[in-house]
C-alpha cells in the first residue's frame, strides 16, 4: 500500500455573504485520486485557485473531504483518532518562513515539535542535530532565527519538520518569497532529504525549473488533476501547460522554439545538457 | 515628468548602538524619466531599504537625494506632493486592501489627496483600466478575488495617485506563471502610453531581463553593478558570488559556447537566443 492514497476526494466549502447567507458552494476539490509511494519526490503545479493548497492540507488533516477519503500510511485523515498520528507522519512547510519560527535560537525552534510528541530531552538534542545536518544549518545551531537569510529559514523550518520524523514532507511553494540562492539552498535540501533519507516529498511550486528532479508530476485545475506524468512527459506539453495558465522552464521553452523553427529537436528538453546534445546533432 | 538623483546616501540603522549597521554605503545614482529599470540583490543587500528613501520614508544618515532638483529633505519640500509622485507598491500589497469593494479601495488614496468626488472616480476608473481589470469586479469585496486580481487592485490603488516613479517590490511573488506575465505586460505596457518611470524589485532574473532595459545590482548596501542587462548578466559569476544568477538561458548560451556551437553568449532572453542559435546554424528564423 501507498504512502498517501486519495479516492473520490471531493472537498466543497460554503460562500456566505455579509449577513452570513448562503451564497453558493465551491468545488475545491473535485474527485481526485491519486497514490503516492514512499520514497516518492512528487510535485504537484497549477494556478492560483486551482486547489493545489486545498490539497495539501488533506494530506495532513487541516481539512477534511466532503467526500471520498484521504488516506496517510493506511489511517483515514478523517478519523479523528488518527489525527497526532498523521500530523507526525505528514509535516508541512509553509510560503513564509516568518510565520513558522517560534523559537530565540535555531536549536530550541528545531526541537519545538519533538518536544511536543513527548520524545525524552536526549533524543530530542539528538534529532536536532542531525535534522539540522540534513538541511546543512548545524553551524547555525546557536544563532537567532531572526539573523538568517530567507533560505535560511526557511531551511531551518523544515529542520524543524524532520526533528518529528515524518514519513512525508508537504512544501507549499517554499521557495516563493526567495531570492535565487535561496531558492537553491532550499531545493538541494529537499533533494538530498528525499535522496538520503528517503523521506517522501511533495512539492508545490510555481517555479518550473524546481520540479525537474521530480518523479512524478500532477497538474491541478478546478480542483481536478488536468496532467499527470514525468515531468520529461508534462514538459513535452509545452502548449497544454500554457493553456493551464503555467510554463516550462527555459531551457525547454527554447528547445520548443527552435522545434518550431525547423530544427529536429525531441519533446520535452530538461536540461541544458540536454540541448547542447540535441543541437550538437544538427550541424 | 521627474527625475531623482541620489548624491552620496549612506543609511545606519540603529546608529550609536551596539546593533549599528550600515544598509546603504555611499549610494550615486540617477533615475531619469521613463526608464524601465530592474533593482536585483539577495535578501538583506539592501534593495528595500534604497526603495524606502525614493519617497521619503527614510531619510538618509548623510547625503542628499533631489527630486526634479529639489532636495527631499528640505524643510520647505511638499513631502505629500512627493508620496503621491513616487509611487511604492510594497510585496504582498493585497494585504493592504481593506474596503468592501474594489472601487471604493481604489478611491481611497486620490480621496485622501482632497480631490474632489468626480476626480477621484475618474482616475480610479483610469487606474483599474490601466491594471486590466474589468468592469464586472468593480463592486465585488476586494476579498472574493483572485490572487493575481487582487495584486491589480492594489496597484491600481497606487496608479490612482498619479505616480511619475512607479516602485514595485516584488510584484509577481506567489503568482502563477500566467498571473506573472500578464501583471508585467500589464506594467510594460502602461510605461509605454504613459512614459511612467518604472523600477522593478524582483528576484526573478528571468523576468528582469525579458523587461527591463537597466539593471541595478545591490550587494551589501553598495552598488555593484548598474548597466544593461547583457552587461550586468555577464558577470554571471560574480553574481552568483553574491547570492545572484544570470537567467537560465544565458547558462544555456555558455554551454553551447563550449561546445563548440559558435554563438554570442551575452543573451538574456529566449527570444534572443532564438535568433542565435538559428544564425549559428546557418539556418533562417522563421
Amino acid at each position: 500500500m501507498g504512502l498517501i492514497k486519495a479516492r473520490d476526494l471531493v472537498f466543497e466549502y460554503i460562500r456566505r455573504d455579509e449577513e452570513g447567507n448562503v451564497e453558493g458552494i465551491t468545488c475545491a476539490l473535485d474527485h481526485i485520486n491519486l497514490d503516492v509511494k514512499q520514497g516518492d519526490f512528487i510535485a504537484v503545479l497549477g494556478h492560483n485557485g486551482s486547489g493545489k493548497s486545498t490539497f495539501a492540507k488533506h494530506i495532513n488533516a487541516i481539512l477534511y473531504p466532503t467526500e471520498g477519503a484521504v488516506w496517510v500510511d493506511g489511517k483515514d485523515t478523517s478519523n479523528e483518532e488518527n489525527l497526532w498520528d498523521i500530523r507526525q507522519e505528514a509535516g508541512m512547510v509553509f510560503q513564509n518562513p516568518d510565520n513558522q519560527i517560534i523559537g530565540q535560537v535555531v536549536e530550541e525552534d528545531v526541537g519545538f515539535g519533538p518536544e511536543n510528541l513527548g520524545v525524552p530531552t536526549d533524543e530530542i538534542w539528538e534529532r536536532v542535530e542531525e535534522s539540522l545536518k540534513a538541511v546543512g544549518m548545524y553551524e547555525f545551531r546557536k544563532h537567532s532565527p531572526n539573523k538568517l537569510s530567507g533560505g535560511q529559514k526557511q531551511r531551518v523550518s523544515i529542520a524543524g519538520v524532520i526533528a518529528m520524523h515524518p514519513k512525508c514532507i508537504v512544501l507549499d511553494e517554499p521557495t516563493a518569497m526567495l531570492d535565487p540562492n535561496g531558492r537553491r539552498e532550499v531545493i538541494r535540501a529537499v533533494r538530498a532529504l528525499n535522496d538520503v533519507e528517503e523521506i517522501t516529498i511533495i512539492l508545490i511550486t510555481h517555479y518550473m525549473e524546481e520540479i525537474i528532479y521530480a518523479n512524478k508530476v500532477f497538474v491541478m485545475d478546478k480542483g481536478k488533476i488536468a496532467m499527470e506524468g514525468t515531468p520529461r512527459e508534462i514538459f513535452s506539453k509545452v502548449e497544454e501547460l500554457k493553456a493551464l495558465r503555467l510554463d516550462v522552464p527555459q531551457v525547454t521553452l527554447l528547445a520548443h522554439e527552435l522545434k518550431k523553427s525547423g530544427l529536429n529537436i525531441p519533446d520535452g528538453i530538461l536540461t541544458c545538457e540536454e540541448l547542447v546534445e540535441a543541437l550538437k546533432l544538427q550541424s | 515628468m521627474s527625475s531623482l538623483i541620489l548624491d552620496h546616501v549612506n543609511y545606519i540603522y540603529e546608529a550609536g548602538t551596539a546593533m549599528e549597521f550600515a544598509a546603504l554605503k555611499d549610494i550615486n545614482l540617477v533615475i531619469n524619466k521613463g526608464e524601465f529599470i530592474g533593482l536585483i540583490g539577495h535578501t538583506g543587500s539592501g534593495k528595500s531599504t534604497l526603495v524606502q528613501h525614493l519617497n521619503g520614508l527614510l531619510a538618509p544618515s548623510s547625503g542628499n537625494i533631489f527630486f526634479d532638483g529639489a532636495d527631499i529633505h528640505d524643510s520647505d519640500f511638499d513631502k505629500k506632493r512627493l508620496r503621491s509622485k513616487v509611487g511604492l507598491v510594497f510585496q504582498y500589497p493585497e494585504h493592504q486592501l481593506f474596503e468592501i469593494d474594489v472601487f471604493s479601495d481604489v478611491c481611497f488614496g486620490p480621496k485622501n489627496l482632497g480631490l474632489d468626488r468626480k476626480e477621484v472616480e475618474l482616475r480610479a476608473y483610469a487606474a483599474l483600466k490601466q491594471v486590466g481589470l474589468s468592469d464586472e469586479y468593480f463592486y465585488q469585496s476586494p476579498f472574493d478575488l483572485s490572487g493575481g486580481q487582487k495584486r491589480r487592485v492594489a496597484i491600481a490603488g497606487v496608479l490612482a495617485m498619479k505616480p511619475e516613479i512607479l516602485v514595485l517590490d516584488e510584484p509577481t511573488a506567489g503568482l502563477d506563471p500566467k498571473g506573472r506575465d500578464e501583471i508585467l505586460d500589464q506594467i510594460a505596457k502602461l510605461r509605454e502610453e504613459t512614459g511612467i518611470t518604472v523600477i522593478l524589485v524582483s528576484h526573478s532574473m528571468e523576468d528582469v531581463a525579458k523587461y527591463v532595459s537597466r539593471i541595478i545590482v545591490m550587494n551589501r548596501g553598495q552598488i555593484m553593478f548598474d548597466d544593461v542587462p547583457r552587461e550586468v548578466f555577464s558577470h554571471y559569476k560574480e553574481l552568483e558570488s553574491v547570492g545572484l544568477a544570470a537567467p537560465q538561458v544565458t547558462y544555456i548560451m555558455q554551454a553551447l559556447k563550449k561546445s563548440g556551437l559558435d554563438v554570442d553568449t551575452d543573451i538574456t532572453t529566449i527570444r534572443e537566443a532564438k535568433t542565435e542559435i538559428l544564425r549559428a546554424l546557418k539556418k533562417e528564423p522563421s
